[in-house]
């Protein structure tokens, strides 16, 4: 059986909408790890993740402030709870959205 | 001219994509009945529900309309009725909303021939006349706007959002641009982007419509979650979206819609109705996969195309359900249930305009006779009416 990791050439990433401050990982990544981010247009660039970030996960393009808006496809999808690092992950434990998790 | 499929023509215009008989039980306790008499005739299908009896209003309403809908569905060439005898929706009500179709129809009831021996023994004659009358049907060309598909999902995980619905809203795009429909429905995993929704309609009694009913479902939703007691009970995304990535409703919710692709909504219709234009449609109904595709079906769609992430095997009988995963390793895992995989697209191996274009050829091939993996391995657990509280 293997691995998605072993699926797609290298760690990668992906950013879905210019307006958006998050990456999901195409890979899983481990903390510290440089990854390939493609952006929608076609754009790539280097990150480099601070926590473990598994697969389909999100992790974030800049710092973020307790409230800051989260933006994937463009839109909103929740709130900050506290403040974190660029490269952190984003998940349940430190976002909150007012319409349900 | 459009895309052509082979399907076969009904009396009343329509066009199936498969040429069964389905046997509807109008009541639960007549369920086992139906089930026998399709165990004695192979390639007839039954509606086995828990309904029927002991409702009112709206709710019993629902049950009726949607079984209707279900044996007027094009897929089914014939359709044996079973009743108990004494059930508050009627056996010939359900007879006499299919009747107008001009597809063969017969009624069998339990308390009036005798006891349920007699009425399977009834019941397995008028089907085995049905299949052999309609084994002599064959498929025609059809063009691709008298296809309507339904578009579901389960099991998600961040490629549903990220790959396998876009793909999906590519070929559903491609359907509705040649006259074809397309059906939206879970809305349950639309709140959030209701006002995204509204931008999208094709004028302003439409968008009234889609910010009326998702606002509707939140309300119904609240009142269901507002006791204490429930407090642990109140996600709207199941412990396997959060596994999977997913954090948030509207996170969700965003990457379920795109599986509509970028059509605008020419119709917002009610459970258990059919629509009354062609087109994208926006179908009132909650997220339930099983309640989802029972509801499409009984508006008349011949196919549902089910994106999953984390994968799920299940089908629908006489509707085939298209399996698309965006999870490479998913596939790998579950190739013998999933039809396509969208991870090719995360792979880096083809782009989400080929995956998109994949989906519709696998869409008009299905349609032309090509079985899902679902239809093949006999899976047929997403029979299930909605329920009004």
């Amino acid at each position: 059986m293997k691995e998605l990791s072993d699926l797609t050439a290298g760690k990668t990433a992906l950013v879905l909408d210019q307006k958006d401050n998050v990456a999901i990982a195409l890979t899983d990544l481990a903390s510290g790890d440089t990854c390939t981010v493609a952006e929608d247009g076609g754009k790539k660039y280097e990150a480099i993740v601070i926590e473990k970030i598994p697969f389909g996960h999100k992790f974030a393009l800049a710092d973020l402030a307790p409230d800051a808006p989260v933006y994937k496809y463009g839109e909103e999808i929740g709130k900050m709870k506290v403040a974190i690092k660029k490269g952190a992950w984003i998940h349940i434990h430190n976002l909150y959205c007012e319409r349900g998790m | 001219m459009g895309d052509k499929f082979l399907g076969f023509k009904r009396e009343n215009g329509s066009v199936g994509v498969r040429n069964l008989i389905a046997i509807i039980p109008s009541v639960f306790c007549s369920a086992k009945v139906a089930q026998r008499i399709s165990e004695s005739v192979p390639g007839t299908v039954h509606f086995s529900h828990p309904v029927g009896c002991s409702q009112v209003g709206e709710d019993l309403e629902i049950t009726a309309k949607t079984l209707i809908g279900i044996g007027r569905n094009p897929n089914f060439a014939g359709v044996v009725v079973v009743g108990l005898g004494c059930e508050r929706f009627t056996p010939q009500e359900l007879f006499e909303g299919i009747a107008p179709t001009g597809k063969m129809v017969e009624m069998v009831v339990i308390q009036d021939e005798g006891d349920s021996i007699k009425a399977i023994d009834i019941g397995t004659r008028h089907a085995r006349k049905m299949q052999q009358v309609a084994s002599e049907e064959r498929r025609v060309e059809a063009d691709v706007s008298q296809l309507m598909i339904g578009l579901n999902c389960g099991g998600s995980d961040t490629t549903s959002g990220l790959v396998a619905n876009p793909a999906l809203g590519i070929a559903s795009d491609k359907l509705v641009a040649q006259g074809g429909s397309s059906i939206l429905t879970e809305l349950t995993e639309l709140l959030g982007t209701e006002h995204i929704l509204a931008r999208r309609a094709i004028n302003e009694q439409v968008a009234s419509d889609i910010l009326r009913v998702i606002r509707n479902m939140e309300e119904r939703l609240k009142q269901q979650t507002r006791h204490s007691s429930n407090e642990k009970r109140k996600n709207l995304i199941s412990t396997g979206n959060y596994d999977g990535g997913l954090s948030s409703v509207v996170e969700k919710s965003l990457g379920g819609m795109k599986k509509s692709g970028n059509a605008q909504f020419v119709e917002v219709f009610a459970y258990g109705d059919a629509p009354t234009k062609k087109g994208l449609l926006l179908l009132d109904g909650p997220g339930h996969d099983g309640e989802v595709t029972t509801g499409q079906a009984a508006a008349g769609a011949q196919i549902v195309c089910f994106p999953t992430g984390r994968g799920t095997p299940s089908g629908f009988p006489g509707v085939p359900v298209i399996k698309i995963t965006g999870n490479p390793r998913t596939f790998q895992r579950m190739k013998e249930n999933i039809d396509i995989n969208a991870g090719a697209v995360i792979t880096g191996e083809k782009s989400l305009q080929e995956m998109g274009e994949e989906i519709y050829q696998e869409i008009l091939a299905v349609a032309s006779g090509k079985l899902s993996k679902a239809e093949v391995l006999g899976h047929d657990e997403q029979f299930c009416i909605t329920r009004m509280p």
